[in-house]
């Protein structure tokens, strides 16, 4: 399979300076990007296989003695490529906060409690049908200090590997109907609504467990499709 | 139109997930629970080869250590390969995998130990000097930049076909210094932002 990465595609991603988002006003590159063309190094990326987990990687609930509380969800999709073939053999690592809006990293001091029950870390590799699925809880929302009352939706941070380095992606999965994506400039960094929605889970009934867990399904469509006669003659 | 999954930054809390027994000093311990699953260590038993150590700082527009950072490293072994089904000659080195990752710490710093690459094929089945592809995410970054690392004792970087693209005055923030008196030490900081920002790629 010979992909090509058209860079049309990342008019989807935010602008690197989105100054509503105040820690990308020092954080992004000043002079313009330089345009070169895909070499080998690009074409290429890191492979990693089911040797890469271990059980329970992908379960968020059973990684230590007891059960964390909050919400027990169900977070499941595929991983695809441009033309929505799946992506097998993809690494996919999540982390999150717990059900109380708390991070277990060092820096996130805000008071609220920490779960002896969770660190929000998770990892898995798809099938052979692009499929990956977690078990977690709902993360809380949280307090930051970008400006005066801000508070991040409810998210789960997502790194997935494809098909090569250019497919290479860290993003975040929203949560349906959150009354805070108005006021979060992360989520509004990227400006078309429909690229946005793409960021939303949808609440998927079909695979909640009765009794046990929400479901919430979550496709990720990462760069990379075949190429066409009519590209082949453009190069 | 192209349906992708829009980035998103990685946050300052990444380090517990993604690089947990990585240069976190963020912990009083020194790391997380969790366990790795891409190391800062790239160098395996079979890897053939001279090995290397990178070590850099990554700044900011103010020119202040960026201390929340995760770069990534993808490399060919050093007889120019890639541990990947596109580059389809036979692996020398098969644990090899030419994948890294490492956090920044409270200075800014991150580190890799590795295997000097070989040459691998450009455009047009020129060869290219050898060079490491590095992919930089952060807090503050709502999606990674791609830049290059080149070695400065090696002659085919005149002639290679990436770096001879760059403007003759900005070829040397793509280049690691080798260190004096240190085997096989080299220096690469990144700027990210300012008067001598590191070449950042569109690809």
């Amino acid at each position: 399979m010979s992909l090509i990465y058209p860079k049309q595609s990342l008019e989807a991603y935010p602008k690197h300076l989105s100054p509503g988002y105040k820690s990308t006003i020092k954080r992004s590159p000043s002079k313009p990007l330089m345009i070169v063309p895909h070499t080998l190094s690009e074409l290429t990326g890191p492979v990693y296989g089911h040797d890469a987990i271990q059980e329970n990687d992908n379960d968020l609930t059973k990684q230590h003695k007891g059960e964390p509380l909050g919400e027990r969800i169900i977070v499941h999709g595929h991983v695809l490529d441009e033309d929505k073939r799946p992506v097998p053999n993809a690494l996919v690592e999540l982390w999150q906060a717990n059900a109380c809006g708390r991070y277990v990293h060092n820096v996130d001091q805000h008071p609220a409690p920490l779960d002896p029950n969770f660190t929000g870390a998770g990892r898995t590799v798809t099938d052979a049908k692009g499929y990956y699925k977690f078990i977690t809880v709902k993360p809380g929302a949280y307090p930051w200090g970008n400006h005066p009352n801000a508070w991040r939706p409810n998210h789960i941070h997502f790194s997935v590997f494809g098909h090569s380095f250019l497919s290479r992606l860290v993003t975040q999965m929203y949560f349906p109907g959150d009354y805070l994506f108005p006021y979060d400039p992360i989520f509004n960094s990227v400006t078309d609504e429909k690229a946005r929605a793409r960021m939303i889970s949808t609440f998927d009934l079909e695979n909640t467990v009765p009794d046990w867990a929400l479901a919430f399904r979550f496709d990720i469509v990462l760069r990379g499709r075949e190429a066409t006669p009519l590209d082949n003659d453009e190069h | 139109m192209s349906e992708i999954t829009p980035s998103q930054t990685v946050g300052p809390f990444f380090a517990y997930g993604l690089t947990p027994n990585g240069r976190c000093e963020w912990d009083p311990n020194g790391s997380y629970s969790w366990k790795n699953t891409v190391e800062s260590n790239l160098v395996t038993p079979d890897a053939s080869g001279t090995r290397i150590h990178i070590e850099g700082t990554v700044r900011d527009g103010d020119g202040l250590p960026i201390n929340d950072c995760m770069i990534e490293i993808w490399q060919a072994d050093a007889q120019g390969r890639y541990a990947h089904g596109r580059d389809n000659r036979p692996l020398p080195n098969t644990q090899f995998k030419g994948f890294g990752r490492s956090a920044t710490d409270k200075a800014g710093v991150y580190a890799f130990d590795t295997i000097k690459p070989g040459s691998v094929a450009g455009p047009g089945g020129k060869p290219q000097a050898p060079h490491i592809v590095v992919c930089i995410f952060s807090r503050g970054m709502l999606r990674q930049i791609y830049t290059r690392l080149y070695f400065d004792d090696e002659p085919a970087n005149a002639s290679d076909p990436i770096l001879t693209m760059v403007p003759a005055d900005r070829r040397g923030t793509l280049i690691a210094h080798k260190q004096p008196g240190a085997d096989n030490q080299y220096r690469f900081d990144i700027r990210v932002q300012g008067g001598d920002e590191t070449v950042f790629f569109d690809i």
